[in-house]
């Protein structure tokens, strides 16, 4: 058996991104079919455009549309491509000069093998099929040289053409601006619990709550510590705490909110255990909300066996044992 | 040798509402950037060194706000520092950057904080459920309320005291043209009207979730001649403590106690109550004001601060005024809103808070807290050169 347990995490939101004015006007273009540089106060044309200039450091608000062409200035070679990466095969990353800029953009290079990319060769957009105003518009840049070395507008019958403007599209009235862009991000992690607090929860899969004392101050931590907080000694002596406790204090949330996992009104309460030095935080039930008091005695409610897991969510929630409050004295310097 | 002399001599904020989708976060710093290098009558070229600061890198999804800010903030070829105390970073950035003028390192240090809540969901981030661990948590509210309810019990508090918090801050941000909330309506009664989202934290109790920026401009005294109406910082300090420990202190955190005695003791204050003019205190829940109030020793523990309160003295008319800028009760880019405190401190000692100034403010604190009440950080500034 593992000394830690350890059980996968993922992070997952979509960012929702205000563009402003600058890169607005660029994401805006591509949607629309067209690169479009800022120009510097030197003069410079930069794709995409920056927001702020480097020199004067006013926005940039002077805008170029270059050329969908451009020259390789420098690539890497991506042998085993990653998870949302632009291709699901072996590609180049280049830095693009487009004809009419005067700085590269970073993107992919539709190539199959590493001799098929150089720096200088000559490239130009791959439109992706369905424009929205991101930089996956350009879905990747493509030779324009083909496999026989005669410059060529054919790009042919193997890969993908790039995609004409929709003139159609570009007629329809463009109500606004691109203004916003969404940034899914998504974290995948294995989380560690460590060995004090995985003796808890190994704990809590054979119904006990076990604590550890710290040998220095000698307050029982539960779950236990890798270090004690206040003196920085691991605390080493188990202990089995009761059932039954205290809620020192507590608070009803009645506000729903985005990933919650118990619906609301519902009471999370630090219960303090006969034992124990420190609260943990569970949920009350059996009894109305508005019926919880500091100082109510609870006491765990399991759920069946067969659904222990290594998890403080063994204990489904902590209901009243009907027990006299405790004395306020009892608990008030865990407030 | 000593700290050198340092002062505050450019203030700037950007108009804080919930949702800023005209600019990105590199438009939102700088329109408080360009407002504070306005006010000092410096530019970005003038500046030695910059600090930034932001909220948690989960409350907005950017992991590395340093990296990809560094042109916008004009920050080439100069040293750039990012600061990370979760909600009292605005403070804690604020501090570094005074730290570096003091320090004799630079002149003329820029720091910036921002956020801007509406690209995520802060109560999402606060939430994410831990594997092994019962999922309850709730957010910033569903973690403090159970110690508002503490402090509540002890302080034996009537319950109507975060109310007339609420209602008073709302009533100031009407002064603050830069405030995000704007309820001419709010009165005691009506917050006591709202909603309990967290109970006993009411709806019009809690902070908004806003978009906004803070910039400072501070420099050495050199400097600091040139400008007709500068911020000297009289004392910093910053303290942290474990987020939990047997028997911590939740109400009154010995590491505010502590940052407390310090900030007073460099201040040169024995008094604060009669020595500080105006206060900026980090209230993202009404209660938080007596309790720091407590804390922060203007008023006796287990009650002194809602007695404060209730008298009516942390008004704007009143002994004490708190948050004469509608404090973070009325405005809330989590992870500028404790330079903004700073900030609005700066402005006070500067004769420079407009409508919301309080008349002949000499001495003024910002303050910011942050974590699970775990991070502090505060400073005073003063309108004359401090002795010390």
């Amino acid at each position: 058996m593992a000394r830690t347990l350890s059980a996968p995490v993922t992070v997952a939101f979509d960012y929702t991104r205000s563009t402003g004015p600058v890169l607005g006007r660029f994401l805006t273009g591509l949607r629309d079919g067209k690169v479009l540089g800022g120009r510097t106060s030197e003069g410079r044309v930069v794709v995409p455009p920056p927001e702020f200039d480097p020199v004067t450091h006013a926005a940039i608000d002077e805008f170029v549309e270059v050329a969908p062409t451009g020259t390789v200035t420098s690539w890497t070679w991506v042998p085993e491509p990653v998870k949302d990466q632009p291709f699901d095969r072996p590609f180049a990353f280049a830095l693009v000069t487009l004809d009419g800029a005067d700085a590269p953009l970073l993107h992919a290079l539709d190539v199959t093998a590493p001799d098929q990319v150089s720096t200088g060769m000559r490239v130009r957009v791959r439109w992706a099929d369905e424009r929205v105003g991101a930089i996956t518009d350009i879905a990747c840049f493509e030779p324009v040289v083909g496999l026989d070395g005669v410059e060529s507008d054919d790009p042919g019958p193997d890969r993908a053409r790039p995609q004409p403007r929709n003139e159609a599209a570009t007629e329809r009235s463009r109500p606004t601006d691109v203004s916003g862009v969404v940034t899914p991000v998504s974290l995948d992690y294995l989380y560690a619990a460590s060995p004090e607090e995985s003796a808890f929860y190994r704990g809590l899969n054979e119904g006990r709550i076990l604590g550890q004392r710290c040998p220095s101050c000698q307050k029982v931590y539960v779950p236990p510590r890798s270090a004690c907080p206040s003196d920085g000694t691991p605390t080493a002596e188990e202990v089995e705490v009761s059932q039954t406790g205290t809620i020192t204090t507590f608070c009803i949330v009645n506000v729903p909110f985005l990933g919650q996992k118990i619906t609301p009104p519902y009471v999370s309460a630090y219960v303090l255990l006969d034992g124990a030095d420190i609260a943990v935080l569970h949920l009350i039930l059996g009894v109305e909300a508005s019926e919880v008091r500091m100082g109510m005695r609870v006491e765990a409610v399991w759920k069946p066996e067969e659904e222990w897991q290594y998890s403080l969510e063994n204990i489904d929630h902590f209901e009243p044992t009907g027990e006299p409050d405790a004395d306020y004295e009892s608990y008030r310097h865990h407030l | 040798m000593a700290k050198q002399p340092a002062a505050v001599v450019g203030v700037g904020q950007t108009h804080h509402r919930a949702k800023r989708e005209d600019v990105s976060m590199a438009g939102l710093c700088r329109e408080a950037i360009d407002r504070a290098l306005l006010d000092a009558n410096l530019t970005l070229d003038e500046i030695d060194a910059i600090v930034v600061g932001k909220a948690p890198d989960l409350f907005e999804g950017v992991m590395m706000p340093e990296l990809f800010l560094a042109d916008a903030l004009g920050a080439a070829g100069k040293p750039l520092l990012r600061v990370h105390t979760a909600g009292s970073v605005g403070g804690s950035t604020a501090i570094v950057a005074s730290s570096l003028v003091q320090a004799g390192v630079h002149k003329r240090v820029l720091t910036v904080a921002f956020e801007k809540q509406s690209e995520s969901n802060a109560m999402w981030a606060l939430s994410v459920p831990l594997p092994f661990n019962m999922p309850v948590h709730a957010g910033a509210g569903g973690y403090f309320a159970p110690h508002v309810r503490s402090y509540i019990r002890r302080s034996e508090a009537p319950t109507h005291v975060g109310a007339i918090v609420a209602a008073k801050d709302r009533q100031n941000a009407l002064k603050n043209p830069y405030a995000h909330l704007k309820n001419p309506d709010t009165t005691v009664e009506s917050v006591l009207a709202s909603q309990m989202l967290w109970d006993p934290i009411r709806y019009d109790e809690t902070c908004p979730s806003s978009d906004g920026a803070c910039a400072l401009v501070i420099v050495d005294e050199d400097t600091a001649a040139a400008s007709p109406n500068p911020a000297w910082i009289h004392g910093t300090v910053m303290r942290s403590e474990a987020t939990t420990a047997a028997e911590r202190d939740q109400v009154n955190p010995q590491a505010s106690r502590d940052a407390a005695a310090v900030l007073w003791k460099q201040a040169g204050i024995t008094n604060p109550i009669e020595e500080i003019d105006a206060a900026e205190i980090y209230v993202p829940f009404s209660w938080f004001e007596p309790m720091w109030l407590e804390s922060l020793g203007f008023a006796e523990a287990n009650g002194g601060g809602w007695r404060l309160t209730e008298s009516g003295a942390t008004a704007m008319d009143g002994r004490l005024p708190v948050n004469c800028s509608g404090g973070v009760l009325s405005s809330n880019p989590i992870g500028a809103s404790g330079m903004l405190r700073f900030g609005e401190a700066a402005l006070q000692v500067r004769g420079a808070a407009g409508e919301h100034q309080v008349d002949g403010a000499r001495r003024a604190l910002g303050h910011a807290y942050g974590g699970g009440s775990q991070f502090f950080a505060m400073w005073v500034v003063g309108s004359e050169k401090p002795s010390n």
